[in-house]
C-alpha cells in the first residue's frame, strides 16, 4: 500500500465491496432487508457518508453475480460441512452451556448450511465439553433440508445417538498407528473392526455414515504420513459403508503439494464424489490447500464457523478453517453454496460472545469493528 | 432457504475459458520464488503504536540475518503523512546493509526521491493504483498525473544509476470504486514497465481478491508484461491471501511480497489483518519444494516438515 495516513476511515462504496464481495445480497439464500444493511452501515461507521446514497440490491445482484470471475475446472457446487458446534467446540477450554450449543446450532440451522455435525456421542471422561449430547441432540430444531450427524466412536454411542434422535453418524478413523493408539487407544486395524459394526448396524438402519480420516497429511507422533496409507484406510472406511470420506490434515501442517499427492493417491481408489476435506489452518495453510482440493474436483469441505477450536498438539494455534473465510473464497470462485455469509457471520459472533473468544475468521474480524 | 431444490443457476454465462490453471500446473510451479519483505514499510506503516527508531532499525538486521533478500527498509514521504515513517533517514543510515541483499525505500515524489539517495539508497518503489480515485484520495492527482511524476523520478534514478521498483495498487478492488478492470491493471502496469521500472508489484490492497479475480487480473497483465518482472503483493483482510499467492504461482509470477509476522492493519476495516505473513508464505513454499533466496530461510520451514520433529514440539521451541 502506499502511503496512506492511518487516519482514513470507511469509504462509501466500502458498501458496494460488501455487496460484491461478501455476497450478501444473494437473492438465493437470502437477500439483505435494508435492517440488515443499516446495521452493516453502522457496523462500519457509515454514517457521515451514508447521506445520498440508495440502497438498490435488486438489480445490481444479478449484475454482480454473472460478472463473477470463474475458474474453470472447478466444481459448480460445493457443500459445507459445518463442524464448528463438534471439532471446534470440542477443541475449545470453555465447557459452553447446553443451552447455548443448541442456539447456537439453531442459528446455524438457519443459515443455508445443510450439513451440521451437532456432537459427539463419546463418553464425558474423555471429551467433558460433549458431555450433554443427548440434551443437545435432544434439544435442537431439526429444520427441513438440514442433516445432523453426529459421532459415535463406538456401537454403545451409536445406540445412544439413535436413541437420541440422530439420523447420520460419523465414525473417526485415522492414518497413522500411533495417533490411532493414543486417540482411542487401539490400532487402526481393531479401530476398522469397531468402525465395521458401527456402520453395519447404521446402514441396517438406514442411517448413512461419514467416515473420517485424521492424520491425511501428517501426525503429531509419526511426521510425514504416505498418500498410500491415506488411501488404504479411506478404501476401508468407503468399502465398508461409509457414504463419504472426510480426509483431515488434523494438525494443518500440510501444503498443497502434499495435498496434491494425498488425493491423488486417494482418489485412484474412491470416487470424487464420495470425498471431502478437512482443514485445519494451524499454519495458516487451510485455504491454499482447499483451493487446491477443489482444482482436483473435491466439491464437499468441512469448516467451523469462526474458525473455532484450537489444536490441542499445538498451544496457542488456530483450529479448523473459518466456514466465513471458506464462503468468502467459494462465492469470489462463483461457486455455488446455498450459504448466506451474513447468517453465518451473525452466529459466529453469537458463539465467539458466549465463548469469550475473538473470532478466527478474517473475514468476520475485517466487517465487524470491535 | 435450507431446502433449496431448485437453486437459481448462479452462472449464467460460461465457464471462463482459462483452463490453463488445473491442478497440472503445480508441475509448472516456479522453481525458485524470490521473497520482498515489507515488513518494516507496509506492515509498521499500518501499526498504530509509533516504533522508535533502534528497533526498526533492530528488526531489519534480524530480518538480514535470516537471509531475506529483500527488505523494504522504509518510507521517505512526509512526516505529516505517515509519521511512523519520519525517521526514514535514520533507518536506512542506521540499518546494516548485508552484500547481496537490497533495501529499496518507498518514494512518493522528486523530492523523496533525492532525500533518500542522500541517505544511501540505491532502490526505490514508486506507488500507482488501478483506480482513479483512489490515486485521487491517496496522493491527489489523476493516474495520468502520477504518470508524469512518475516519469520524472524515473529519469533521475537512471541517471543515478538507481534501480526502480512499481507498485500498482488496488488491483483486485478498490475500497472506492469496488470492481476494478483488469484492463485497467494491465494498462497501468504496462507504463511502469514501459517507463522503467525493472519489476511491478501487483497489490492487492485491501485483501478483497479471490483466486479466480487474481487469475483474471494476471491473465491480463501478462499480455502485456514478461511474467518475470512481476510481483504479487496480497493482503490478508479477508484470510485470502495465501489462496491468492498460490493462484499466482500456478499462473507464473515468482516474486512475492510479504511481512513478518503478518505486521500491518488494515485502514480500510478497522480490526482486520494486514499483509499475508512472511512465515507462513515461507512454510507454503517450502511444503512446495520451492526455493526462497536463503538457506536459513528454507531451514526454518524444512523443520516443521520433518519427521524427526512432531509438530507439537516445533510449536513450542517457537513460543
Amino acid at each position: 500500500m502506499g502511503n496512506v495516513p492511518s487516519a482514513v476511515k470507511h469509504c462509501l462504496s466500502y458498501q458496494q465491496l460488501l455487496r460484491e464481495h461478501l455476497w450478501i445480497g444473494d437473492s438465493v439464500a437470502g437477500a439483505l432487508d435494508p435492517a440488515q444493511i443499516s446495521v452493516l452501515i453502522n457496523l462500519h461507521c457509515f454514517q457521515p457518508y451514508v447521506s445520498g446514497f440508495s440502497v438498490s440490491l435488486a438489480g445490481s445482484v444479478a449484475s454482480i453475480h454473472w460478472e463473477t470471475s470463474q475458474l474453470s475446472g472447478l466444481p459448480e457446487f460445493v457443500k459445507i460441512v459445518e463442524v464448528g458446534p463438534r471439532d471446534g467446540l470440542q477443541n475449545e477450554k470453555v465447557i459452553v452451556p447446553t443451552d447455548i450449543k443448541i442456539e447456537f446450532i439453531n442459528r446455524l440451522s438457519q443459515t443455508g448450511l445443510s450439513v451440521i455435525e451437532v456432537t459427539s456421542f463419546v463418553s464425558s471422561r474423555w471429551v467433558p465439553q460433549m458431555a450433554d449430547h443427548t440434551e443437545v441432540m435432544k434439544g435442537i430444531h431439526q429444520y427441513p433440508g438440514v442433516r445432523y450427524p453426529v459421532l459415535t466412536p463406538n456401537l454403545q454411542g451409536f445406540h445412544r445417538a439413535v436413541a437420541a434422535g440422530a439420523t447420520e453418524i460419523s465414525v473417526f478413523g485415522a492414518a497413522s498407528e500411533s495417533f490411532s493408539k493414543k486417540n482411542i487407544n487401539c490400532s487402526i486395524e481393531e479401530s476398522m473392526g469397531k468402525f465395521e459394526e458401527v456402520v453395519k448396524s447404521a446402514r441396517h438402519m438406514n442411517i448413512p455414515a461419514r467416515g473420517y480420516v485424521s492424520c491425511a497429511l501428517g501426525c503429531p507422533y509419526e511426521g510425514i504420513i504416505t498418500p498410500q496409507k491415506v488411501t488404504e484406510v479411506s478404501k476401508r472406511l468407503y468399502s465398508m459403508g461409509c457414504y463419504e470420506i472426510s480426509l483431515g490434515d488434523t494438525i494443518g501442517v500440510g501444503t498443497p503439494g502434499s495435498m496434491k499427492r494425498m488425493l491423488e493417491s486417494v482418489m485412484k481408489e474412491i470416487p470424487l464424489g464420495a470425498l471431502a476435506v478437512h482443514c485445519h489452518d494451524t499454519y495458516g495453510q487451510a485455504l491454499a490447500n482447499i483451493l487446491t482440493a477443489l482444482q482436483m474436483g473435491i466439491n464437499v469441505v468441512d469448516s467451523a464457523v469462526s474458525g473455532l477450536g484450537g489444536c490441542p498438539y499445538a498451544k496457542g494455534a488456530s483450529g479448523n478453517v473459518a466456514t466465513e473465510d471458506l464462503i468468502y473464497m467459494l462465492n469470489g470462485l462463483g461457486l455455488n453454496t446455498g450459504v448466506n455469509l451474513y447468517k453465518v457471520m451473525e452466529a459466529g459472533d453469537f458463539i465467539c460472545k458466549a465463548v469469550n473468544k475473538t473470532t478466527n475468521s478474517k473475514v468476520a474480524q475485517a466487517s465487524f469493528n470491535a | 432457504m435450507a431446502a433449496m431444490t431448485k437453486a437459481l443457476p448462479r452462472r449464467l454465462v460460461g465457464l471462463a475459458s482459462l483452463r490453463a490453471v488445473s491442478t497440472s500446473s503445480m508441475d509448472t510451479l516456479p522453481k525458485q520464488v524470490k521473497i520482498v519483505e515489507v515488513g518494516p514499510r507496509d506492515g509498521l506503516q499500518n501499526e498504530k503504536n509509533i516504533v522508535s527508531t533502534p528497533v526498526k532499525i533492530k528488526l531489519i538486521d534480524m530480518l538480514s540475518e535470516a537471509g531475506l533478500s529483500v527488505i523494504e527498509a522504509t518510507s521517505f514521504v512526509s512526516p505529516k503523512w505517515v509519521p511512523q515513517m519520519a525517521d526514514h533517514a535514520e533507518v536506512l543510515k542506521g540499518i546494516q546493509k548485508f552484500p547481496g541483499i537490497t533495501y529499496p525505500v518507498l518514494i512518493p515524489n522528486l523530492k523523496g526521491f533525492e532525500a533518500a539517495v542522500a541517505a544511501g539508497a540505491k532502490e526505490v518503489s514508486i506507488f500507482g493504483a488501478a483506480s482513479e480515485l483512489f490515486t485521487k484520495k491517496n496522493i491527489n492527482c489523476s493516474i495520468e498525473e502520477s504518470f508524469q511524476r512518475f516519469d520524472a523520478i524515473l529519469k533521475a534514478a537512471q541517471s543515478a544509476n538507481i534501480s526502480v521498483r512499481g507498485y500498482v495498487s488496488c488491483v483486485l478492488g478498490c475500497p472506492y470504486e469496488g470492481k476494478i478492470s483488469p484492463a485497467k491493471v494491465a494498462e497501468v502496469t504496462k507504463k511502469f514497465y514501459s517507463m522503467g521500472c525493472y519489476e511491478i508489484s501487483l497489490g492487492d490492497t485491501i485483501g478483497v481478491g479471490t483466486p479466480g479475480i487474481m487469475k483474471d487480473m494476471l491473465s491480463a497483465v501478462m499480455q502485456e508484461v514478461p511474467p518475470a518482472a512481476l510481483a504479487v503483493h496480497c493482503h490478508d483482510t479477508y484470510g485470502q491471501a495465501l489462496a491468492n499467492t498460490l493462484m499466482a504461482l500456478q499462473m507464473g509470477v515468482s516474486v512475492v511480497d510479504s511481512s513478518v509476522a503478518g505486521l500491518g492493519g488494515c485502514p480500510y476495516a478497522q480490526g482486520a489483518s494486514g499483509n499475508l505473513a512472511t512465515e507462513d508464505l515461507v512454510y507454503m513454499l517450502e511444503g512446495l519444494g520451492i526455493h526462497t533466496d536463503s538457506p536459513l530461510l528454507s531451514h526454518l520451514g524444512e523443520r516443521s516438515v520433518d519427521p524427526q520433529i512432531p509438530s507439537f514440539q516445533l510449536q513450542d521451541k517457537w513460543n
